[in-house]
């Protein structure tokens, strides 16, 4: 169990008590008895305008989505309140392969997410609640299936249900998600309608990330105000951060939003070597230099600043003796076949950047006409698919190239600077290929 | 009120039939799918836009009204 000792902020404010998600450990999970006990019973909030107190609590508490998009979570619920018999969607499909945070905290504290799928079902006046995970994510169903079992006398107005996702990169958009649990391949659909319009079974559907929904039940527990202890003004709150590479003790933490990177890192056992590079986001992230990235402040307006965003909140940590050229190249063959193919520019630029990439990663002969090659491609992908996913891998490939130019001008002579063979950036392949 | 073209990119089979007839405002990508200028459509080009839409075989054009 973490310390749940009080500190002292520097205004001499109480600091938050953290984690305020991440309790329990993956290997041993919070029970019912141990949730209700730290927590209390989630209010009844269905009787006596309850609904629109909790809807106004959000909006007061600035909660954002925690899946990648960062949209108002009170906008959206409000969307959905508007419609007839609307279904929730608690999003824990965590399709991106360098995070872990989704998985940590189901494994960790299911009944938190439960809550929150119904403390969501409530405020929008729906019945039913699906929670979504990853089909080759094993334990996050038996941790919320277990967490069913123990709630069934709880005696919820709320029908909960877990169902488990095609594992590919795309799946959990909300889209895609949603045309998968109307009997469709798991891939995204044209807009309009929007999920919140049209969804499950054509009802109105709040499809939300599982950290989000942790945060709504206790926000209906214990207010705006007390949510808005931990982050900054703009951005309150705590996150759930996946750290990897070159970092004393690589993982999943919950950290506030606010303290330059460098100070997050110390979460994370702090740095075992001079980092060559910051990937911030994850896949649709961005490539920041190291001098430059370890003062950010984690937060989406610094981090907008350099063309970054928290998105998955992953942050990969370059360590010198690995190559951002050859991750990168990895990475964007692996974003390629993720494509749904749906999209004539998704589906042929993707393969086609990273072709580009891998010959520069690898000082191919064409590798001089590849950069010009990138740009051009670029600006034909980008913004032009039916999701982010041609957007989001072209982001991150064009920001490979602005800050290992120096490496790309080395491997044109025959050198790379990688060490060690050993790839850092996960890039699942073999694994299931199914959209069903 | 400003009408803008909009194509549905996962509708579209890059047939480019629509770059041909609205040159003006859709160009075509190196694969052949139809880049689609947001500008809002001005008035003397609306009758070509309208044809383009029409004509599209996969009903993968349209005009949308923006506020």
């Amino acid at each position: 169990m973490s310390s749940l000792a009080q500190r002292v902020g520097e205004q001499g404010e109480p600091a938050p008590v953290l984690p305020r998600l991440l309790d329990g450990a993956p290997g041993a999970p919070v029970s019912l008895a141990a949730h209700l006990e730290r927590h209390g019973p989630l209010p009844e909030i269905a009787r006596d305008h309850g609904q629109e107190t909790l809807l106004r609590e959000l909006e007061a508490s600035g909660l954002t989505g925690r899946g990648g998009a960062g949209f108002p979570a009170a906008t959206k619920l409000r969307a959905v309140a508007r419609g007839h018999a609307p279904v929730v969607v608690a999003n824990g499909t965590e399709g991106e392969p360098a995070s872990a945070k989704d998985k940590t905290l189901i494994a960790c504290n299911p009944h938190l997410v439960v809550d929150g799928a119904v403390a969501a079902a409530y405020a929008v006046g729906s019945r039913e609640a699906i929670l979504a995970v990853g089909r080759a994510d094993r334990r996050s169903q038996a941790r919320l299936e277990h967490a069913l079992g123990e709630r069934a006398h709880l005696h919820e107005p709320v029908e909960l249900r877990v169902v488990a996702a095609p594992d590919r990169f795309v799946s959990g958009e909300e889209s895609a998600l949603v045309h998968w649990l109307n009997g469709g391949p798991a891939k995204p659909t044209t807009r309009p309608p929007r999920s919140f319009e049209r969804g499950v079974r054509g009802r109105p559907t709040l499809v939300q990330n599982v950290e989000t929904l942790a945060n709504i039940a206790l926000i209906a527990r214990r207010g705006a105000a007390w949510f808005r202890t931990a982050g900054t003004a703009a951005e309150p709150g705590t996150a759930l951060v996946t750290v990897r590479g070159a970092v004393r003790a690589p993982g999943v933490a919950e950290v506030e939003l606010g303290p330059p990177l460098r100070d997050v890192l110390h979460r994370f056992g702090g740095l075992t070597s001079l980092p060559r590079a910051l990937l911030v986001g994850g896949y649709f992230g961005t490539w920041i230099d190291a001098r430059e990235a370890l003062e950010l402040p984690l937060t989406e307006a610094a981090l907008g600043a350099h063309g970054a965003a928290l998105g998955a909140r992953t942050i990969v940590v370059l360590p010198q003796d690995r190559c951002g050229l050859v991750e990168t190249a990895r990475v964007a063959r692996y974003l390629a076949a993720e494509s749904a193919g749906q999209c004539g520019s998704c589906l042929f630029g993707l393969a086609a950047i990273a072709a580009a990439v891998q010959s520069i990663a690898t000082g191919a002969a064409d590798a001089p006409h590849a950069h010009e090659r990138l740009h051009r491609l670029a600006a034909q992908v980008a913004g032009r698919g039916a999701c982010a996913h041609p957007t989001g891998a072209t982001r991150f490939v064009e920001s490979a190239l602005r800050v290992f130019a120096d490496e790309a001008a080395r491997h044109l002579r025959g050198r790379c600077c990688t060490e060690s063979r050993r790839p850092l950036l996960p890039a699942p392949t073999g694994g299931p290929r199914e959209w069903r | 009120m400003a009408n803008v073209l909009r194509v549905d990119p996962i509708a579209c089979d890059g047939y480019g039939q629509c770059a041909e007839l609205l040159p003006e405002l859709i160009d075509l990508d190196e694969w052949g799918y139809p880049i689609v200028s947001g500008t809002s459509l001005r008035p003397e080009l609306e009758p070509a836009a309208r044809r383009a839409v029409t004509m599209c075989p996969r009903l993968a054009l349209t005009v949308v009204d923006v506020r």
